[in-house]
């Protein structure tokens, strides 16, 4: 898979928040195989030097940080937090989270395009958390973005796929974009139903993060994920309403 | 003077962003700034001078989703 001209194996890609403890998230993150993390940045005091052990831990996981911008309501939070996360991760890369309703922490379209806009001009290489609207989308192309990362589901809620159609819908519009399905997801067969669809990554955190055996579930996910790309590629039946036997009916025994 | 250092107001005796961050203790930390809402590179902190009030805001790498 090629992001922004980079090539990444996994097509997991894992959060690195709400772990029971930082060598959960290392035995999680190996055994995902996730090649790209998504890691935040947050107020620090004076001799905490919780950055530091933090910036350690990432470091050992060995795979592409992708920093984000969360909790950002406004576009000027959001490019100074990505300003400043750019310094802090030495990358390019952000996921723009411009959050316009507090429940459900659905993007402010026209924040997120605005906000792109100026990180794209400004030499990031944007990954916006967006919704599965394709005039947004096409509104956030147009601004510069390459990738493209339509939720399934409100952050946090494990709901899945919310909404089939939209997102079915935008999969079609834009064959060739790049296309994570990011947030929302709580169990893998939801991720692989989206690797199914054609999409070409899925982003997830608390799904791992808050299972009762992590390390497990990221595997869980790591074999969903495959598994459902496989079957994607392997170009799946179109489905039927009747019946139709498997089994040859020419040469059956007559027997009654 | 009194600054607003993460949110909360702050005595310093210093003046300029990279003297202010010594003078907290942040010494070589991992960390980024912005003031009054404007990001501050790393190069800029020696010449970017602090007025009473201003608003500092000195962040670190964190775990995120």
């Amino acid at each position: 898979m090629q992001l922004y001209g980079t090539h990444i194996d996994s097509r997991l890609m894992l959060g690195t928040a709400q772990y029971p403890s930082p060598t959960v998230l290392a035995e999680a993150f190996r055994r995902s195989g996730a090649g790209i993390a998504t890691v935040s940045v947050r107020r620090e005091a004076g001799g905490e030097r919780a950055g530091a052990a933090f910036w350690d831990l990432v470091r050992r996981l060995d795979v592409t940080l992708l920093p984000n911008t969360a909790g950002c309501h406004s576009v000027r939070e959001a490019v100074t937090t990505a300003q400043m996360a750019r310094e802090l991760f030495d990358t390019s890369w952000i996921k723009l989270e411009v959050i316009g309703h507090a429940d459900t922490l659905q993007p402010d379209p026209f924040g997120l395009v605005e906000a792109a806009r100026i990180l794209t001009e400004d030499g990031f290489k944007v990954f916006p958390y967006t919704t599965e609207d394709v005039v947004l989308a096409d509104r956030l192309i147009d601004v510069g973005c390459e990738v493209l990362m339509p939720w399934g589901a409100p952050i946090g809620t494990g709901l899945g796929l919310t909404n089939i159609y939209g997102l079915r819908t935008l999969r079609a519009q834009f064959p060739k974009v790049p296309l994570v399905v990011d947030a929302g997801l709580g169990l893998p067969s939801q991720a692989a139903m989206a690797m199914e669809m054609g999409f070409d990554a899925v982003l997830l955190n608390t799904a791992v993060a808050k299972a009762g055996d992590p390390a497990a579930m990221a595997q869980a996910f790591a074999r969903a994920v495959e598994a459902g790309r496989l079957a994607h590629q392997a170009d799946p039946m179109a489905p039927r309403d009747m019946a139709a036997p498997s089994t040859p009916v020419i040469g059956r025994a007559l027997l009654s | 003077m009194k600054i607003e250092i993460n949110g909360t107001l702050t005595e310093v005796r210093a003046d300029t962003l990279d003297a202010v961050l010594d003078e907290l203790g942040h010494g070589d930390d991992k960390v980024a700034t912005a003031v009054n809402e404007t990001f501050v590179p790393v190069a800029a902190r020696r010449q970017t001078a602090l007025a009473p009030g201003d608003r500092v805001e000195i962040v670190a790498p964190r775990q995120g989703g």
